[in-house]
């Protein structure tokens, strides 16, 4: 067993990386389940938007733009839900587990032809002098873009819901739909635009595992991290930075396992791989013992019955 | 008069089987205080959200200020100077006073600014409310304000205001009342929906009442009595509950300091709470909502498990007994909540029956449902109540609010019980479904039953209490007879946190 073979700079640096898709999706999710959505389908919006991202990365040749349609993507994924549980009135558990096989499906179809082939890569974003700083360059400033885009998305979800106008009407449909529809406010577009927000940012979210983490396309490569990001929203208490904070612990511990296999460590390489999901839980668990509790109205039908 | 404020000319509106508002109008004018007065169903709901922009009208016009008034939606109809304090607050619990008056404005200024505001306009109208306490927290009478603040930051020109003291104590009532008056003396207009009769008689310049969905007539209340109205509203003329005064006989339950955490985030431990009732008697439990009666009727009922020796009942330890237990040997309740608590709203009439009539009844045999004994016993209820529906089949959801009541009480006094608890008996319900309720109450005591009704309307504790005692933060009052109490002595024994108020009123 040799622990100096793991190196913290790298490890932290590896672990913003890792947490990520995790991140991304959560975001969205959370945005969703504020507004009193309860969507199941964050794994057939990432995978979807895994290929979608990929095919048009390949094909045009730009990650950038395949991040973009990676968005849309799930996005328009994330309309047939919005279709089945607002205008449909359709049962939103059956609902978002549907979208996920759905997901799954239409993927894998659409990404028949693309197996095996190499995607274009995204460079890094150049801080210049910035990341030689010794120990913080490596850590902070060596990422590709949509590290720093998940962030931003993380602190604009908060700062929305805090401090402006409409984080205010969106929680207020999350937590009482029939009295924010009494005060005038219309409950299924703002529902239908949260749903579409979380489907474009796991649609990032999935394109970040097919272009950047793994950089390849194989069916169902996203392999259950969309339950964990909604685990971790609920985990999370509702809250962005206790989101952005288990990503980070979860990817954290998922690097550290990784490296700890590597260097040897006398313990079965189970305990080791099941240990990010274990201790992201208990850690969230142990922070979630506060008051904070789910939107009054989530996952309940909202029907304007007059 | 000039031109009136509002005027409503022929206005209409069915829904599917049924004409909600047929041919209304009425007017009201600048600095008018209107009463809107009618059963449940009358259709009173209906009008004013067509005021308030929630429904269109089918037919018919609106003119408000001499112009045309057509809101498509809330916010026009704000923006045109309509407020409206809903009868269920539309506050959102998990939110601040602030947060909730901010939605329901327009053009909300900054946080900062609106706190000032708040503060501004709740202490020049006696109605102090903090801006940053969450709603949730607050009493009913609070949440109130809120809505009421809500509306009074857009200067509206017309407030309609919805059953708005149903849930007040009567020092609130006296408060809300001359808010209202200073509102009336700046020129505001306000319509008024309420049951309460004698309230309409002081406050009201005006009163139009309708009957299924017709206006039936105008009156000016203070020279209108309250049978009158009452009568109107009805279209028959009404009974009285009457009672002849039996006497008190040994005692039958008896709690013993039953202390109790709170059931809920928002509810109220009880402390110590103390009492004993004879059979043949009517203990009547006033207090404002939320200071713990659900936690009251949950321990009796044996939702909540209290400790061993807080609950005797003939001498029995209820400490181990869960509801079912309870009902078999004949301590039976009706908790407050219609739908989703007293009844299961999907599911119908009948299985509702069986559902607290299985054990006395014998609708159940060895684990197999008597469905012929349960739809006789249904049938039983809607017969022996007056319960208005197609048939016991119907979902429970289906039927009026005082239709329904009717059954879920009608449904544990034809189990006869030796100890019957209820909760709000005659809430939201109509003047002859509340009397009908309240007969049977009486009738019940009167065949040796012994019975704890808790209510928020102290009218009703009045009318059919043999002692009377108040909930207030968890704590109950000494009972006291009924019999010759003042207002103002009920008043006080609810005091507690509203003693301020009182001093202030």
């Amino acid at each position: 067993m040799d622990l100096s073979a793991i190196n913290p700079i790298i490890l932290v640096a590896a672990l913003i990386s890792a947490a990520t898709p995790i991140l991304l999706a959560a975001t969205g999710e959370l945005v969703a389940e504020r507004a009193g959505v309860l969507n199941l389908g964050v794994e057939g919006m990432m995978i979807t938007g895994a290929v979608c991202g990929f095919i048009i990365s390949v094909n045009t040749g730009s990650p950038a733009i395949g991040f973009v349609m990676a968005a849309v993507g799930g996005g328009t994924l994330s309309l047939l839900f919005a279709f089945l549980t607002q205008v449909a009135l359709a049962n939103q558990v059956a609902s978002g587990l549907a979208l996920t096989l759905f997901g799954l499906g239409i993927s894998s179809l659409m990404g028949q032809n693309y197996v095996g082939i190499k995607p274009p890569r995204m460079p890094d974003v150049n801080f210049g002098p910035l990341s030689d700083i010794p120990g913080l360059g490596p850590i902070l400033f060596s990422h590709d873009p949509i590290v720093y885009v998940g962030l931003l998305i993380v602190a604009g979800v908060w700062a929305t819901l805090k401090f402006t106008r409409a984080g205010l009407i969106l929680r207020a449909v999350g937590e009482n739909h029939d009295a924010a529809h009494a005060l005038g406010y219309k409950v299924k577009r703002i529902r239908t635009l949260a749903i579409m927000f979380g489907g474009a940012c796991a649609g990032m979210g999935g394109a970040y595992i097919s272009l950047i983490r793994v950089p390849q396309w194989t069916e169902g490569m996203t392999a259950g991290v969309g339950w964990i990001a909604l685990a971790l929203v609920v985990f999370a208490s509702w809250k962005p930075w206790r989101v952005l904070l288990g990503a980070y612990l979860f990817g954290g511990i998922t690097q550290l396992q990784l490296n700890l296999q590597g260097a040897g460590v006398a313990l079965p390489v189970e305990y080791l791989a099941m240990s990010p999901y274990i201790i992201t839980i208990v850690v969230l668990v142990i922070l979630s013992a506060d008051k904070s509790r789910a939107p009054g109205s989530l996952g309940r039908i909202f029907h304007a019955s007059q | 008069m000039t031109t009136p404020l509002l005027s409503l000319r022929g206005l209409t509106k069915a829904y599917p089987g049924v004409v909600a508002n047929d041919d209304v109008s009425l007017e009201i004018g600048r600095g008018e205080i209107h009463a809107l007065l009618g059963e449940n169903g009358a259709g009173k709901s209906t009008l004013v959200k067509m005021i308030y922009g929630l429904v269109k009208p089918d037919s018919g016009a609106m003119e408000f200020s001499g112009a045309s008034f057509a809101p498509q939606d809330p916010r026009t109809a704000r923006a045109g100077g309509v407020g409206m304090v809903f009868q269920h607050f539309s506050l959102f619990d998990a939110l601040t006073v602030a947060e909730n008056i901010a939605l329901g404005m327009e053009n909300a200024p900054a946080m900062s600014q609106l706190a000032a505001r708040i503060r501004e306009v709740s202490e020049s109208y006696g109605l102090p409310l903090s801006p940053d306490r969450i709603v949730g927290d607050l009493s009913a009478g609070e949440q109130q304000r809120v809505e009421i603040i809500r509306c009074l930051l857009q200067d509206p020109k017309l407030l309609i205001m919805d059953e708005p003291t149903s849930v007040l104590t009567p020092q609130e009532v006296s408060i809300l009342f001359e808010t209202l008056n200073k509102l009336r003396s700046e020129g505001t207009a306000i319509l008024y929906i309420s049951h309460k009769l004698e309230e309409i008689r002081i406050l009201c310049d005006a009163a139009t009442i309708l009957r299924l969905g017709k206006v039936v007539g105008t009156c000016v209340p203070a020279e209108t009595t309250a049978r009158d109205m009452a009568e109107m509203m009805v279209g028959t003329t009404l009974k009285t509950p009457q009672r002849s005064g039996a006497t008190a006989g040994e005692v039958i339950l008896e709690l013993n300091k039953l202390s109790l955490p709170p059931a809920s985030a928002f509810g109220m431990p009880l402390r110590e709470v103390s009492l004993s009732l004879r059979k043949g008697e009517i203990l009547g439990i006033g207090g404002v909502a939320g200071n713990g009666q659900d936690e009251l009727l949950g321990a009796l009922s044996g939702e909540i498990r209290a400790n061993e020796g807080m609950i005797a009942y003939k001498g029995l330890d209820m400490a181990s007994m869960g509801p079912n237990a309870r009902r078999e040997i004949g301590l039976l309740s009706a908790p407050e909540e219609r739908l989703g608590h007293a009844a299961a709203p999907d599911m119908s009439l009948i299985e509702n029956a069986l559902l607290t009539g299985a054990v006395r009844e014998g609708l159940v045999k060895g684990g197999i449902l008597n469905w012929s004994a349960a739809r006789a016993f249904a049938d039983q209820i809607i017969e022996a109540f007056d319960v208005r529906t197609p048939s016991a089949g119907n979902a429970a959801r289906s039927l009026s609010g005082g239709n329904l009541q009717k059954f879920v009480i009608g449904r544990e006094v034809l189990q006869r019980p030796d100890v019957f608890v209820v909760n709000q008996p005659t809430w939201g319900v109509d003047a002859s479904a509340a009397a009908a309720i309240r007969q049977a109450l009486l009738d019940l005591a009167e065949s040796g039953a012994a019975l704890i009704v808790i209510s928020q309307d102290l009218d009703e504790l009045m009318e059919i209490s043999d002692r009377f005692a108040t909930l207030n933060e968890g704590r109950l009052s000494q009972p006291r007879p009924a019999i010759g109490l003042s207002v103002d002595e009920i008043g006080l024994m609810m005091g507690g946190a509203h003693d301020e108020e009182v001093t202030r009123g």
